[in-house]
């Protein structure tokens, strides 16, 4: 399997990951009143998520595919 | 202190910052060092997605719904993520085919549809005009609010203003003749607009900037941090409901679903996008950047939305103040003049530099897709004999780009006061959002035809039209409001709002629900119903497999044509200088010089002019074009299949060739191990056969130098006669033992040997061996000492060999033994299937290196120069081979001055 190849394979299953992350039902765990160093859960939790999820895209789009 | 004037000059003075950026830019571009080869500025410009919607309407969406503004982010976070596999294809096929605009993309998929390229710029601009009016009523507010400082006045209560203080008005006209200064100074083949990128990118970094100061401002300045701020507002029974604002709203997890996957397109599709993502990209390898840099900047600039609108809700409790506003209103009630000017300054800058790309991105559309094809095909105009056409291309432009601004504004006017900033936009996402089918199907599916993508583009757009932009100018007043709530004649199923009875979903999702059933519906439908024809096939081909054929669409094209045709239709598009110097790169990559007599017409330089042409005008305009000079000879669909099937082969073929070369080298490597076999075996039959003639020559020397004494002296006395006689004979049997073990080896190592196998009993054959050895052990005086055991297994070995290896092993040790205290001891034992025979004598030993040669062929212990030879050398070689023969082992154990052990071994079982 080519480097491209695999790198693609990693972002797909990553899209997949961040369409489960923010939809129903995971979105509605979070949805409870409540706060998260005075934030609310909700908004915590998006923001939390989506970092995580930018921070994984530039792991893999740095780090070249596996060999 | 804020007053008028100095707000119009601030603005100017931004513009024209703008401007010199730009004019840097495309300074630096004509002298060959690019400022925007970058990946962070690739990144900022990607950044142009983040309008006055995202600058203004954000807060205002929070102020409503809470979380609702966000799947406009996480959306195209999320497709972004795609991006390596999508948008990586996109650009390969776009650079390979000079793709020109997003109309253009999806013409030149299906066939260079000139039909099809102007369906997509008709639905792109109207599509888009209710998202630029939203930039100029973006603006024209917060100028209008800014005015009036330090009172805080929505525009709606100010009443209806004379056209000189029409600001909307004015915006569109300074930003048509900023666009224009912008992207239609001059005309290039590829379509790259250096300078308008490094402004957008500058812009990007201005909004970011200006709204992040904003937030900062709200969230620590006002209130004491996010938890302060987030206290406060959970303190406020209104406001509480909103922190869990997912909760008990009819459909919303739905309506959020639909939002994102509505993003996901918008990010693809909307035509600025596709211009600064995959026209303006100048290096593939960008992407690794842009593909986490953009969702980052999306993210910080959403991370205040939140904290500004509960600031806002909380700072103007009473609803007097438009949310959308929060984020000028709110500097503007804590008297922070200059924090509100930079505001303004931000979002002049995003709405600007969405107005600028878009309305650039459009009017190439609407000039090479949309016009150009017309003009082209009236004769009358008898514009293929015009001597120069960049002119009439960018006048065409010119007016585009205003007739867009224009428009927009006329949007503005009769739509644009009935709803918020967001929902605005909405409609321009669900428009675009009518393209993916034709594109995504087009780049990974073969089967997609022109009448499919026709049909769905249209399907879909039309449910556009009737479920969003009808009931837009419905709440107008433009059109009866009965029609939407009872549906066109009293027909309740056809309530736009609620097609079919569709009802619970916000307008958005159920224009989206029913626009993509219908809109993928006729396309998979349609394409699936007729066969497609030999231009569609091809490109479709040249489309879906990108990455496996590169060599492009030259191969595809038949006919005959002439190098000034081909030139002086270059020069009438792009004026001669920039045909001068495509012709020179194309001569100079064939090795000639320009202008040549010797360069051809042919397929080649046929299909470079077309995609040259291609830049600037389109692809299906230039098809026609091309198509004009060169007499072009149909191909059949077979002929296309054929050429494919051709190019598929040849993949194969290469496949093929590869194994085919690894296996080659694998029998290079045999053959070399083998070459270097043989040589080695080429040395040692050298050294055989001299050693055999040195071995045999000792002897005859010696022979013949008797000889010649007895023949030459006959009165030698009787005496020494006899014991020169007695040399002669010992010498010729030496010489005709050699000649024999020579012979018997020759046949064992060739396999000849004849080899009679019974059971032998080992005991026999050692005790056979020491009877007819006896009387040489008693000549020698030598001790033979023998421990046989009563009974042991029988081998199944020839007989005469295994006695030929005993009397040699036992001859050497009478050979070697100690002179004076000569001792031999064999020892025969059975162990574990195996027989072993030892003999030991007490002589002067063997050196350990010597262990593994003796073995050798005529190899002789010690110096062969000084010490007398004592055999043939060939002894201990055969008799190895005798036992390895029949599965046994043989070696020696010694150490010089402690005697030599020589043992073998020799399986019981049923040997070979």
């Amino acid at each position: 399997m080519s480097e491209s190849e695999s790198k693609g394979q990693r972002f797909v299953a990553l899209c997949m990951l961040g369409m489960l992350l923010f939809n129903y039902p995971i979105l509605a765990l979070f949805n409870v009143s409540g706060t998260l160093f005075g934030v609310p859960v909700l908004y915590a939790y998006i923001f939390i998520a989506w970092a995580a999820l930018i921070a994984s895209m530039a792991f893999i789009a740095e780090s070249g595919g596996r060999q | 202190m804020l007053h008028e004037t100095a707000i119009v000059l601030t603005a100017f003075v931004y513009l024209g910052v703008l401007f010199a950026i730009a004019y840097y830019a495309d300074e630096r571009a004509d002298a060959g060092r690019s400022v925007i080869a970058s990946p962070y500025i690739y990144s900022l410009s990607l950044a142009v997605y983040a309008t006055a919607w995202t600058f203004y309407g954000s807060v205002g969406r929070a102020a409503s719904d809470g979380v609702g503004f966000l799947p406009i982010y996480i959306g195209p976070t999320l497709m972004i993520a795609l991006w390596w596999v999508v948008l990586r294809k996109i650009l390969r096929i776009s650079k390979q085919n000079r793709i020109t605009s997003l109309a253009d993309f999806i013409a030149s998929r299906y066939g260079k549809s000139a039909l099809l390229g102007g369906l997509v710029t008709v639905i792109a601009v109207i599509g888009i005009l209710p998202y630029i009016s939203l930039q100029l009523k973006a603006v024209s507010n917060s100028f209008t609010i800014l005015v009036q400082y330090p009172e805080i006045v929505m525009p709606a209560k100010i009443g209806v203003l004379a056209t000189r203080q029409d600001t909307a008005l004015w915006v569109a006209l300074i930003l048509a003749a900023f666009t224009i200064a912008f992207g239609t100074r001059h005309l290039d083949a590829a379509e790259h607009h250096q300078g308008m990128v490094a402004a957008i990118a500058f812009e990007s970094l201005v909004k970011l900037l200006a709204f992040l100061a904003v937030g900062v401002f709200v969230t620590f300045g006002i209130y004491d941090g996010f938890g302060d701020l987030f206290g406060r507002a959970a303190a406020v029974p209104k406001l509480r409901a909103m922190l869990t604002p997912l909760e008990g709203v009819a459909g919303g997890y739905a309506n959020w679903a639909w939002l994102t996957i509505l993003s996901m397109m918008a990010i693809m599709f909307l035509p600025r996008q596709f211009q600064v993502a995959v026209i303006e990209n100048v290096d593939e390898k960008h992407l690794n950047k842009a593909i986490w840099l953009f969702p980052l900047y999306m993210l910080a600039i959403n991370v205040f939305v939140l904290p500004i609108a509960f600031g806002g809700l909380l700072r103007f409790p009473d609803g007097s103040v438009d949310a959308d506003t929060f984020v000028l209103t709110l500097p503007m009630a804590e008297k922070r003049e200059l924090l509100a000017l930079l505001v303004f300054i931000g979002g002049l800058s995003a709405a600007t530099g969405m107005v600028i790309v878009e309305t650039i991105a459009l009017s190439t559309m609407v000039c090479n897709d949309l016009i150009m094809p017309v003009l082209l095909r009236l004769r009358r105009l008898r514009l293929n004999e015009r001597r120069d056409l960049t002119g009439l291309l960018l006048g065409i432009r010119r007016g585009a780009i205003v007739l867009i601004l224009l428009l927009g504004y006329l949007y503005y006017k009769l739509a644009g006061e009935a709803y918020a900033l967001v929902s605005i936009g909405l409609i321009s996402f669900a428009a675009v959002a009518q393209f993916a089918p034709a594109i995504l199907g087009g780049i990974f599916w073969k089967g997609g035809t022109r009448a499919g993508a026709l049909s769905g583009l249209l399907a879909g757009f039309a449910v556009w039209l009737y479920t969003l932009f009808l009931p837009a100018l419905a709440r107008s007043g433009w059109l009866p409001l009965g029609l939407l709530e009872h549906g066109p004649f009293g027909i309740e199923l056809l309530k736009p709002l609620q097609l079919l009875g569709l009802a619970g979903l916000d307008q958005i999702s159920h224009a989206m629900i029913w626009s993509m059933i219908a809109n993928v519906g006729a396309y998979f439908a349609v394409s699936l119903s007729a066969s497609p024809s030999a231009e569609e096939h091809r490109q479709a081909s040249l489309f879906v497999d990108v990455f496996r054929h590169e060599a492009g669409g030259a191969r595809f094209w038949r006919g005959t044509a002439s190098v000034p045709d081909l030139y002086s239709l270059l020069a009438r598009f792009l004026g001669t200088a920039t045909a001068d110097s495509a012709f020179g790169e194309y001569a100079s990559a064939k090795g000639l010089g320009w202008p040549d007599e010797r360069l051809v017409a042919d397929a080649e330089l046929v299909h470079y002019v077309e995609v040259q042409l291609a830049g600037a005008i389109g692809a299906a305009s230039a098809r026609v074009m091309v198509a004009a000079v060169a007499k072009e000879e149909a191909l059949s669909i077979d002929e296309v299949r054929e050429i494919l099937d051709e190019a598929s082969q040849v993949v194969v073929y290469s496949h093929k060739l590869e194994q085919k070369s690894r296996e080659l080298e694998a029998a290079t490597a045999e053959l070399r191990g083998a070459n270097e076999r043989l040589t080695e075996l080429d040395r040692l039959k050298d050294d055989f056969v001299s050693t055999v003639t040195h071995e045999l020559r000792t002897p005859l020397t010696s022979i013949r130098a008797i000889t010649e004494i007895l023949l030459d002296d006959p009165d030698v006395e009787v005496e020494q006669r006899k014991k020169f006689l007695g040399i002669i004979t010992k010498e010729a049997e030496r010489l005709s033992r050699l000649i024999n073990q020579v012979l018997d080896l020759a046949k064992i190592e060739s396999g000849k040997a004849d080899w009679v196998e019974t059971r032998v009993d080992m005991k026999e054959v050692i005790s056979d061996t020491l009877a007819a050895m006896d009387q040489l052990f008693r000549e020698k005086n030598i001790q033979v000492e023998a421990r046989l055991p009563e009974k042991v297994s029988t081998v199944t070995v020839d007989l005469d060999r295994m006695t030929q290896v005993m009397l040699n092993l036992l001859s050497n040790a009478v050979k070697f033994c100690d002179s004076a205290n000569g001792r031999v001891e064999i020892a025969l034992a059975e162990r574990e299937g195996f027989l072993s025979v030892d003999v030991r004598d007490n002589g002067r030993g063997i050196s350990p290196e010597d262990h593994e040669t003796i073995f050798n062929k005529f190899h002789q212990v010690g110096d062969t120069l000084t010490d007398k030879p004592h055999g043939s050398g060939l002894g201990l070689h055969i008799s190895r081979q005798i036992v390895e023969h029949f599965g046994g082992r043989m070696w020696v154990e010694s150490s010089l001055g402690g005697g030599a052990r020589f043992s073998f071994t020799l399986p019981t079982g049923a040997a070979t």
